[in-house]
């Protein structure tokens, strides 16, 4: 099979690879995928009291598009808030890499990954409502919540 | 030393100069039909056919006359195995095979089996071998067909196949014997009388002749008689129709003639290139896991699993050597090899396996170039994979309950 440029590009040069801290509060983890089906993503966000990713790393077990596919998505992510991130579409992957058919389940996984990091995240604050993003509207909602 | 490197011997191999110079005046000027027995043009290409077809039997102990040619291996055994079960279906309609055969056995067979046959598909052990007892268990006075390959396409291991032949005659005499010899012709000794198989299916293109060239051997003594599966002319005794294609037969012969000749050299060479591959391999890394039987295995075959890096990100990195892996994720079934998951073979395993194929034209120095390039890339990859980093940490990354299922 023959790769798209940018596929070989993210494979060759991946961007953001890396761990954070698990135990950090402000770190969310997704790990989804199995061994078994030859597709293991991790990726970590770490967010600021702004609620925005501010840092984005992954590791991957898969085949180059596996590896793009989250490397892609750790550039994507970043700089975004939460529920900007939570809109990300596998899809848009898809179009950026040139996926092929046999191929999308790897962008499926990515985004997947990025929920299970922000679910992870959400999770851990336990309820709490997102840190406001610096929007004028968010900065409102921000005033009403106290910050953790 | 030029790149791209090819390791990829048991997909196909080079055809030999030897080979093409002896095939070439085929095309231009002795050009005729084999079937013309009215002039020199038909005279000549039949007695380079029948040339052939000695060059061919002798490296397998048969007669000339016992060869059957075919465009392939592929249409070999789907000859031999639908030939053989058709025309004794009288008998009986059982057959038994093992589940690592090549899948032009394996999908034979379960075309027989939607035509009423039943099929017992025997499960080699951990090393990839079946046992002679463990074949003629499976045998029974319902029993027309035995088909059990000589050495493995992914894995290279080779069935004790004399032994298995022994034990399925001592069984049931007359169950036709098939042995898919493919992938051992011209690297290992194989004799159809010591193996008293009845049918066998070569391939030229594996061992440095031609593609679009087979033969199935057919026994003549005792007679085997299979029903044919294409009609026409009534060539090749009737079992299978179709003009012979002249050039790619005398090409066939000649790479048989020269494996003959040089095969115990060869495999003495290719053995020690293999073995290099392995140690250098193995002195570099460790979670390295070697699928199949080393000791009963083709000279030229490894098939290694290197454990936590995905195996088409590995080719990846490969891009340079010709090799090829048991992962999935270059089939659109997500399923990795069936070989090395009927071994036992976990399928995080299989996901990470590479099959090296090292034949006649590969170098020292290419061994030394693909150890370097896979120790490196997978030393890169694992230290992208999150499954090393447990494995680092001390997890057992098979204890793990892993969410999705594909």
């Amino acid at each position: 099979m023959a790769y798209s440029n940018k596929v070989i590009d993210h494979y060759e040069n991946p961007r953001n690879v890396g761990s954070l801290d698990k135990s950090d509060e402000r770190v969310g983890t997704g790990l989804v995928g199995a061994p078994a089906c030859g597709d293991v993503m991790k990726l970590q966000i770490k967010v600021g009291d702004d609620g925005v990713i501010q840092e984005a790393v992954f590791k991957t077990f898969g085949c180059g598009s596996a590896i793009a596919s989250s490397s892609l998505a750790t550039e994507m992510i970043k700089g975004k808030s939460l529920d900007e991130a939570m809109q990300i579409k596998n899809t848009t992957i898809v179009e950026e890499l040139n996926l092929p058919p046999v191929k999308i389940h790897c962008s499926v996984l990515a985004e997947d990954a990025i929920k299970a990091a922000i679910a992870d995240y959400r999770k851990k604050r336990d309820g709490k409502q997102d840190p406001a993003p610096a929007g004028d509207e968010a900065r409102a909602k921000s005033e009403a919540t106290s910050e953790a | 030393m030029k790149l791209p490197i090819f390791m990829d011997n048991h997909s196909t191999t080079r055809v030999d100069p030897r080979v093409l110079e002896a095939m070439l005046p085929y095309f231009t000027e002795q050009y005729g039909n084999a079937a013309s027995r009215n002039h020199a043009f038909g005279w000549e290409a039949e007695a380079a056919v029948d040339r052939a077809r000695e060059q061919i039997a002798s490296l397998i102990g048969g007669a000339g006359k016992e060869i059957v040619f075919t465009s392939g291996a592929t249409e070999s055994d789907n000859l031999a195995i639908k030939g053989a079960a058709w025309f004794n279906r009288k008998r009986g309609q059982h057959i038994v095979t093992v589940a690592t055969e090549h899948k032009a056995v394996l999908d034979t067979c379960k075309r027989l089996e939607r035509d009423g046959w039943s099929v017992t598909y025997l499960q080699p052990a951990g090393d990839g071998l079946v046992t002679p007892e463990q074949v003629a268990g499976a045998v029974g006075p319902e029993t027309t067909v035995v088909s059990v390959m000589l050495a493995n396409n992914e894995i290279g291991v080779v069935q004790p196949i004399e032994e298995i032949g022994a034990a399925v005659k001592a069984k049931n005499p007359k169950v036709v014997f098939h042995c898919d010899a493919v992938q051992g012709v011209g690297k290992i000794p194989f004799d159809v009388e010591k193996a008293r198989v009845d049918l066998a299916s070569l391939s030229a293109h594996k061992m440095y002749g031609p593609k679009g060239i087979g033969a199935l051997w057919v026994r003549r003594k005792p007679r085997v008689r299979i029903d044919p599966i294409i009609d026409g002319g009534g060539h090749e005794r009737g079992m299978r129709s179709g003009t012979l294609p002249v050039p790619l037969i005398v090409g066939f012969g000649a790479a048989c003639e020269i494996a003959a000749r040089e095969m115990a050299d060869e495999a003495v060479r290719v053995r020690r290139l293999r073995d290099r591959l392995l140690s250098g391999i193995q002195s570099r890394l460790d979670q390295v896991y070697v699928n199949g039987s080393l000791e009963r295995r083709l000279p030229g075959n490894l098939n290694i699993s290197f454990a936590f890096v995905e195996g088409e990100s590995l080719l990846m990195a490969l891009k340079d050597v010709a090799v090829s892996s048991g992962s999935a994720c270059t089939s659109a079934s997500l399923e990795p090899s069936y070989v090395l998951r009927a071994l036992g073979i976990g399928e995080e395993l299989a996901h990470t396996s590479i099959r090296f194929g090292i034949g006649r034209f590969n170098t020292e120095e290419e061994i030394d170039y693909v150890v370097d390039l896979v120790a490196r890339s997978v030393q890169r990859l694992r230290e992208l994979s999150p499954l090393w980093e447990m494995h680092q940490e001390g997890i057992d990354v098979s204890q793990i309950e892993w969410t999705n299922a594909h």
